[in-house]
């Protein structure tokens, strides 16, 4: 694991907002299959990484790269545009608040942008509908919009959505947080189970026991920078840093407040 | 003299003319108003500067001045530049365009109302800009400005009574030749008022079936 080449590397990334330093300087390595959880307080930079890495919001510096391709490429605005969309092509990301195309059915949801971009006939599309809506197992809903919908279907559709373009790597950017407690459970299993398929992923989450269970590595982020990371069980049982532990606490105490 | 209805009757042939005349106009205009008002809301949202400060020059000079004059100007006006457009067309375009500015301000709100993340959500998934506005934002922005339009397509409908000044035989103006022939004002502009009266429920219903429609897809 440690020679393969890097699928999604990204090199001295910094993200300033005026004075504002978000991100200070982070590199980080994701190979193919791997499952990055990365977890931290709110304010962090946690999503501002996140989402650098599809170049929706663009660093101040450093490189994102997806295989052999420079995400964040330097390119007049209009070769930069055909660049980018067809990079995101690759990028799946899955979004707190869902957003579904309200005036669109579930089926067109998830079939419009492959319709567009691939030039996939309309019974390709149906078909491609289906698949994926099976796999996150909501083949009764297709014809539905997304205001019929619970919040858990309308985020299992929104991942479905994504995988319909076929990405390479998925971004989850705190996919859980906006669901009711009861509905958090059946996002966490269709996410399992595209571990299990070895879908490169990378979580920004706030559930630490989720994120244990399905991450490779997890990374604790504070102030604009990685402060510790590791593989789950060093990370979360024997944490080195003073703030790690600390946040670990935090968390372990609102937990148990938390009724089973 | 009196209220005598029975005058109506053999004038109704005219009077319906004219009320088609009257629906005719509003919907080519309306729906004029309505591409007109989305073309020039994307304009002055998105379009480089050498396009949007013209557009929005013009979109102001239709809404600091009189429909009134603007449709004596299209009309009488232009042809003195060798511009001849038949009355209807010049009625159709005064009002169209009119009214297209004041839907292009209540477009653009609803298009920058749309969410921020219904953006983001087309544009990861590698749709352009322009795909992204047109079969996402667009698209919303539009349903979720229809009762305005729709409140902008009724008083289209009532101001469709001054192409009657540049000669177009709509309710108006057929109403006014029945009164030239009778001398019962107050007989034919109360048939009038009662055919304005039914277009406009009509109308409504329309509208109403439309916002009953799109309920589902907020």
């Amino acid at each position: 694991m440690t020679d393969a080449k890097p699928f999604v590397e990204i090199r001295q990334a910094r993200k300033c907002y005026g004075d504002l330093e978000v991100l200070k300087n982070i590199s980080l390595k994701v190979n193919k299959g791997q499952i990055i959880a990365i977890i931290g307080p709110s304010g962090s930079g946690k999503s501002t990484l996140l989402r650098a890495i599809n170049d929706l919001d663009p660093l101040t510096d450093g490189e994102v790269w997806l295989e052999d391709t420079q995400v964040n490429k330097k390119l007049p605005h209009k070769q930069y545009e055909n660049h980018i969309n067809k990079v995101r092509q690759n990028i799946g990301m899955v979004f707190q608040h869902f957003n579904l195309f309200p005036h669109l059915s579930v089926r067109e949801n998830i079939t419009l942008a492959p319709k567009m971009l691939k030039g996939i006939s309309d019974a390709e599309a149906d078909r491609l509908a289906e698949e994926q809506l099976e796999h996150v197992g909501l083949s009764d809903r297709i014809d539905y919009y997304p205001s019929q919908l619970s919040g858990g279907q309308k985020q299992r559709v929104a991942i479905a959505r994504a995988l319909a373009m076929q990405p390479k790597v998925m971004l989850f950017d705190e996919a859980t947080s906006a669901l009711d407690p009861e509905l958090v459970e059946e996002v966490n299993l269709v996410m399992k189970r595209l571990a299990e398929e070895h879908m490169t992923m990378i979580i920004v989450t706030h559930e630490m026991a989720f994120a244990e269970s399905v991450a490779d590595r997890i990374l604790f982020m504070d102030g604009g920078v990685v402060v510790e990371e590791g593989p789950p069980e060093q990370l979360f049982r024997a944490p080195k840093h003073e703030r790690t532990k600390e946040f670990l606490a935090k968390h372990l105490r609102a937990n148990a407040l938390a009724p089973a | 003299m009196g209220l005598d209805l029975t005058v109506v009757p053999p004038f109704a042939g005219l009077i319906l003319q004219g009320a088609l005349w009257t629906i005719a106009i509003t919907a080519s205009a309306g729906v004029l108003s309505f591409f007109g008002g989305i073309g020039f809301a994307i304009c002055a949202l998105y379009a480089p500067a050498i396009i949007r400060y013209p557009i929005k020059a013009f979109a102001w000079l239709f809404m600091t001045t009189p429909l009134l004059l603007q449709l004596f100007l299209i009309y009488f006006g232009l042809v003195q530049i060798g511009i001849d457009i038949p009355a209807f067309f010049a009625g159709m375009i005064g009002l169209g365009l009119h009214f297209a500015v004041y839907n292009s301000d209540i477009i653009q709100t609803g298009i920058l109302a749309i969410d921020k993340g219904q953006h983001e959500a087309g544009r990861t998934l590698g749709l352009s800009r322009g795909q992204t506005l047109r079969k996402i934002v667009i698209p919303q922005a539009v349903r979720d400005v229809v009762p305005p339009i729709g409140n902008n397509m009724i008083a289209l409908l009532k101001d469709s009574a001054l192409v009657s000044v540049i000669g177009v035989v709509e309710l108006v103006h057929a109403s006014q030749l029945a009164i030239s022939e009778t001398f019962r004002p107050f007989e034919f502009y109360l048939a009038a008022a009662a055919c304005y009266y039914v277009v406009n429920l009509l109308l409504e219903f329309t509208l109403h079936r439309i916002e009953r429609r799109i309920a589902l897809t907020r």
